[in-house]
């Protein structure tokens, strides 16, 4: 979604979701080339009617410019990690085996750990993390994701 | 020219065409009182408790259709405003509240007489600003106007810190105001309101319900006309009332809880049901998955979010009530319904309202007939509870916007301040506030309000010693269990008594006394025969607020009422 970039908007929607029992599963913010406008992405949970309701309540605040809902339509998911795992000796070498196949960048090495950074959809994030996880996470920061539409292929 | 911040907003009040506010001075808002001192074009009604003040603007507001207005200061002042905030939030009142706030430099502070209250409001505002900046006040007041009374109306709250309203600046004040993220849908769709006209011309047992909407959109007349040309059965929510003259031939009553038997039974049994300018609230529809289930719906609402949201809606129509109920009329055909007819009369003769004993004190449902009787176009507040649905079920409103009450929030102490700013709007016509004895007095403050700006607003208190509707609910279902409700015990009364006709303390405060003691006519009203003297003298008094203390039933009931979890046709004692 659009909205309007003034001071409170952030709230104002995160309050929304409280207020009214929504689930929210994750939500990003940034500018855009409009000083003026912010991009939100929301990622919810709910079945239709609920998602209906959301997209209503989200389009009746003053500071909402444009929804968009991205449910099943063809569209790009990205989100940043960055996981600082436990890493001794030959562990090193197999950590940095799993993050080749990711594709994943080792940004940081240190004596007992190292840091990885990876950028993809969630899903190949919640992958990553999981082969990861027997070695002992010490620290993970997702960012949540943002998402935009696929451009269509054809003339028409 | 260079204005002061508070200069500028008085002149953008004016140019608003405001001509009241209901204030509350404090620190940070003096350079707004100041600005407004001996000024002509504007009457600050200084009220007793913030509370009073946006109570006041909203009975303001409901009555004459125009933006309430109220003034404010930061910290306490603006706390004392949430209450009346989400009480004009949920039944969308055009409402713009000033609060003041501390310098910017102190924001954040922890300054004195601080509070986030824009933080605090966000979920009982339609919208609201803090004014960061000198520059942006003249188009954030442009912009709250327009908010609040357009769409969907609701409160809109401008917190300004006192250095921007003491700064001066050349800014003028925008001509116009433009939104992009805010375009309310006006008109309806042209086929979706030939579908609806469709849908009823073929209809076997159509019903209208109509809701508040139409009081807000000021579709009255156009309703009228709908129904003079179809004459089709009409239901109306509690916000509904006075849309259609309380006695319309057509008019079967208020639904819900406490709705009529005719009413209730006409939704479970239709098969069309035209919804306009209503949001089935819970009150009203009694459990979902028995409302209305061989109706297809048509709803006719302001508010997308409103729509399909409790109910599935076979069409629904975006739009102003008003101007699609014009759109519609030229489509109409009158269905053949003769049988459905019969039908709805049928219900309303074998199950009129309970008519309440007075057991020995006075009957409530007798008093407000009464009242009803003897002032047939006053515009009438009500507080919550009991008094609130006998003043809904009883009275027999002629005129729309004559019925002003707290539905969706049901907010106690609501209706003295309403009648307040009812009287103000609408100084030739009487204001009478029906009341319970706890109701009357969370906000009996405003006594000195009335007193002093001369407003003959009459306070009806049926006086029944409880919190009459959580008593009836431990009648009910607690087995009398009155914990907590009774008005009449001391410190000296048993923890668990049950015994209202015993031999119970004197009723604290005494009525007739405190009203005189503000300089208010009080009434005492015991017995049936004293009950139309003590209208007659009301009547005479036009200068001052009138206490009516009627000694009704301690143990009078509302009927017919929905126990929760129940389909509405499920009444007791219809």
């Amino acid at each position: 979604m659009l909205v309007e970039n003034h001071q409170g908007v952030l709230a104002r929607i995160s309050g929304l979701f409280s207020g009214r029992g929504y689930n929210l599963d994750s939500i990003t913010v940034g500018i855009t080339t409009d000083p003026s406008v912010s991009r939100i992405t929301l990622a919810c949970i709910g079945d239709d009617a609920v998602v209906e309701q959301i997209k209503k309540q989200l389009n009746r605040l003053i500071d909402v410019i444009k929804v968009n809902d991205l449910t099943g339509v063809p569209a790009l998911h990205r989100e940043l990690l960055l996981l600082k795992v436990s890493a001794r000796g030959r562990q090193r070498g197999e950590i940095f085996q799993v993050a080749d196949v990711f594709e994943a960048q080792v940004m940081d090495v240190g004596h007992d750990a190292m840091t990885l950074e990876l950028t993809g959809t969630p899903e190949k994030i919640d992958d990553f993390v999981a082969l990861l996880l027997p070695y002992g996470i010490v620290e993970i920061a997702r960012s949540g994701v943002v998402s935009m539409e696929r451009s269509r292929k054809s003339k028409e | 020219m260079k204005l002061t911040g508070a200069q500028l907003l008085v002149e953008a009040l004016k140019a608003e065409g405001v001509d009241l506010i209901f204030g509350f001075p404090g620190g940070v808002v003096i350079p707004i009182f100041d600005a407004l001192y001996g000024e002509r074009a504007i009457r600050l009604v200084l009220v007793r408790h913030e509370q009073g003040a946006v109570h006041a603007a909203d009975g303001y507001a409901r009555s004459t259709g125009k933006v309430g207005v109220c003034l404010v200061t930061s910290g306490p002042g603006a706390t004392n405003t949430v209450t009346g905030l989400a009480t004009a939030n949920f039944d969308s009142v055009p409402l713009v509240v000033l609060t003041g706030q501390v310098s910017r430099n102190m924001i954040g502070n922890d300054a004195f007489q601080e509070a986030d209250i824009v933080g605090i409001s966000r979920s009982v505002t339609k919208h609201n600003y803090l004014v960061a900046d000198r520059k942006d006040l003249g188009r954030v007041l442009r912009e709250a106007f327009y908010i609040a009374r357009s769409g969907r109306p609701g409160p809109v709250l401008v917190d300004v810190p006192k250095d921007v309203l003491t700064e001066a600046s050349a800014d003028p004040l925008p001509e116009s105001v433009s939104i992009r993220g805010y375009n309310p849908v006006y008109r309806g769709h042209p086929l979706q309101i030939r579908k609806a006209a469709q849908a009823l011309a073929k209809a076997k047992k159509p019903v209208f319900y109509i809701g508040g909407g139409l009081n807000i959109s000021g579709a009255a007349e156009a309703f009228r006309a709908v129904i003079a040309k179809v004459n089709v059965p009409t239901v109306w929510s509690l916000m509904g009332i006075s849309v259609l003259p309380s006695d319309h031939p057509r008019g079967l009553g208020m639904i819900g809880m406490h709705g009529t038997f005719a009413a209730n039974m006409a939704v479970q049994d239709c098969d069309l049901l035209f919804a306009v300018g209503t949001r089935f609230d819970d009150r009203a529809t009694g459990d979902l998955t028995k409302f209305a289930p061989h109706a297809a719906v048509i709803h006719v609402d302001i508010d997308p979010a409103s729509i399909s949201r409790n109910v599935a809606v076979e069409v629904p129509i975006v739009g102003d009530a008003r101007l699609v109920l014009e759109d519609l009329l030229p489509h109409l055909q009158t269905p053949a319904i003769d049988d459905w007819i019969s039908q709805t009369e049928e219900w309303k003769r074998t199950h009129p309202l309970v008519e309440v004993e007075g057991r020995g004190r006075l009957s409530p449902t007798a008093v407000v007939r009464a009242i009803s009787e003897a002032f047939p176009d006053a515009i009438v507040t009500t507080e919550v509870g009991q008094n609130q649905m006998w003043a809904a079920l009883y009275y027999t409103f002629r005129q729309p916007r004559s019925f002003l009450t707290s539905g969706g929030l049901g907010t106690m102490g609501y209706g003295f301040p309403a009648a307040i700013g009812a009287q103000l709007g609408n100084p030739g016509r009487r204001v009478i506030d029906i009341a319970g004895d706890g109701s009357i007095q969370m906000n009996i403050q405003e006594l000195a309000t009335a007193v002093t700006e001369r407003l003959p607003v009459i306070v009806a208190i049926l006086n029944n010693g409880y919190l009459g509707m959580v008593r009836q609910w431990q009648e009910v279902f607690f087995k009398r269990r009155y914990s907590g409700v009774c008005l009449e015990r001391n410190a000296g009364c048993p923890p668990d008594c049950a015994e209202p006709n015993g031999d119970c303390p004197p009723y604290v405060p005494d009525f007739v006394k405190l009203a005189q003691a503000y300089g208010a006519v009080g009434i005492r009203i015991e017995r049936d025969a004293e009950i139309a003297p003590a209208l007659a003298e009301a009547r005479k008094v036009t200068d001052r607020p009138v206490f009516l203390d009627f000694q009704i039933d301690r143990e009078a009931n509302v009927w017919p009422m929905v126990p929760a979890g129940a389909g509405i046709h499920e009444m007791m004692n219809a």
